[in-house]
């Protein structure tokens, strides 16, 4: 095969988050500044130190038949509600595989990354061992537990046959999704690809072992106010739910068939930090060399970034890492660029993150709105850069550019870039 | 305690309305699991313990497989339950 360089675009976009069950509403609940997370009510919760999240805003039963739920992961539940989303986004009426459908199977793909997996299902289907015998363990426990389970899903959802992924990466697991689906359609491999990312781990083990790290916010009594980036008085991440999904597409292929579009996937950079499996690299050298590989690989002008949907948890140390790395690698352009930590409002959704956030990334260059950073009361003095607070902002007029940052426990550091077209 | 062939029948029936959400009225002695009724090899063995808890049965791995229709369990349950 020929390595081709094409141009991708996205025409596209779903999520089922904290804020919203779809796009639209996920959009609304961000530029109202509204935090998703809530006061853990379930008895597990009771007995930990950290008795907060950001539970999805809908849930799947309310949205998909209990056939489907029995054999689905809630990861899974939630990447298949975004993807159809999406899909229908995009004006697809049917799966691929369908004989009236315009689209050849063979060069659709699939790529929804999960951090975790079906880390419920197995935990659930240990205590249904336990308690009740192995007779009674569910035959759909192996496909439910999966981690490539939600792309696959989908995948058979949508009719996809030209490949079937899943990037593994912790919290950059969305976006390297992302990031891998645009390279299959830049080189030729598949001309529309259904990417994203997907989490479910709010369970007493998962919220445990993340507590345990120190990783997480301790502010029980004031949910709305926990995931706070860039603050002084942050302290630690807030665990969230959900998925976002976008349809890309050959700017081509897109063409052809005359659909909207919302904007251009224009690259990726990637790096790794060598340097910790759980801290980030304190000064940032590795997103900023994720960063430096993105210019140098894609015609991005460094100019023409004008806003920056960060990765930012609401962590001590990696807000300041990232911000550092980003003046580093910007320059003074920098002061000329929207920061906005939407995680402020969603929480961090893990391997769901990138896939959300570029949802909100494509939606903030498509309607030229920075969303706002929610909780910023005393801005941490070492951010130096210009953080969206209060309200949404308004974004420059011309051709511009946004990126998405995700970086993941095991220093996987990965920034997208799309711009308007 | 011995059971009817309706008992099982209407059993079976909001078991298979359970596991593949297929409207009880349409599981018929003569429907297929698998073609009519949208039960995958996978959901078959979600029957198998279900049906098995229900009519305290038990119905061994090998036997699955000669379960093809509904009237086949039925049958397999009438004849083998406690």
């Amino acid at each position: 095969m020929t390595t081709e360089n094409r141009t991708v675009v996205v025409t596209g976009i779903g999520a089922f988050t904290p804020l919203g069950g779809d796009a639209a509403s996920t959009w609304e609940g961000l530029l109202a500044g509204r935090s998703g997370v809530r006061a853990l009510e379930e008895d597990w919760a009771a007995d930990l130190p950290v008795r907060i999240a950001a539970r999805s805003a809908v849930e799947p039963a309310e949205v998909l038949p209990r056939p489907l739920l029995r054999k689905l992961d809630r990861s899974a539940q939630f990447a298949l509600i975004a993807a159809r989303e999406a899909w229908a986004d995009a004006g697809y009426e049917q799966p691929a595989t369908d004989e009236a459908s315009p689209l050849d199977p063979e060069r659709l793909g699939s790529v929804i990354a999960s951090g975790i997996g079906g880390v419920t299902t197995l935990l659930d289907q240990y205590d249904v061992l336990r308690e009740k015998g192995a007779r009674k363990v569910s035959p759909h426990t192996v496909p439910m537990l999966m981690p490539n389970s939600p792309s696959a899903n989908v995948g058979i959802e949508v009719g996809a046959q030209a490949g079937v992924h899943t990037p593994v990466s912790a919290c950059a697991s969305g976006a390297e999704a992302i990031g891998y689906a645009i390279e299959m359609i830049r080189t030729g491999r598949a001309d529309v690809v259904v990417a994203g990312g997907t989490e479910a781990a709010i369970h007493p083990l998962p919220v445990a072992a993340f507590a345990s790290m120190m990783a997480m916010s301790k502010r029980n009594d004031e949910p709305l106010r926990a995931s706070r980036p860039y603050d002084k008085a942050r302290d630690g991440f807030v665990l969230g739910e959900g998925a976002g999904v976008v349809v890309l597409e050959s700017a081509e292929h897109a063409a052809k068939r005359g659909a909207r579009v919302y904007c251009e996937a224009v690259g990726q950079g990637l790096s790794s930090d060598a340097h910790h499996i759980a801290q980030p690299e304190p000064t940032g050298s590795g997103v900023a060399r994720a960063l430096a590989q993105l210019f140098e690989h894609t015609d991005l002008d460094k100019a023409a970034v004008v806003h920056v949907n960060a990765h930012a948890t609401s962590t001590p140390q990696g807000d300041v890492a990232e911000i550092k790395a980003l003046r580093k690698e910007l320059g003074e352009h920098l002061d000329h660029v929207a920061i906005s930590a939407t995680k402020s409002m969603t929480g961090h959704l893990l391997g769901g993150a990138g896939g959300v956030e570029t949802v909100a990334t494509v939606l903030a260059l498509h309607h030229r709105q920075a969303p706002p950073t929610i909780n910023v009361e005393d801005l941490d003095d070492e951010v130096d850069a210009d953080i969206v607070r209060f309200e949404p902002r308004e974004l420059p007029q011309g051709r511009i550019a946004a990126l998405n940052n995700s970086f993941g426990f095991g220093g996987h550091n990965v920034v997208l870039a799309f711009r308007t077209v | 305690m011995a059971h009817t062939q309706d008992e099982v029948l209407s059993g079976l029936a909001e078991i298979v309305n359970e596991i593949a959400g297929i409207p009880q009225e349409d599981v018929e002695l003569d429907k297929s699991f698998t073609d009519d009724l949208d039960v995958d090899s996978l959901s078959m063995v979600e029957v198998v313990v279900a049906a098995e808890e229900r009519f305290d049965v038990k119905i061994p791995d090998d036997e699955v497989k000669n379960l093809k229709t509904v009237g086949d369990a039925v049958n397999y349950i009438l004849t083998n339950a406690a």
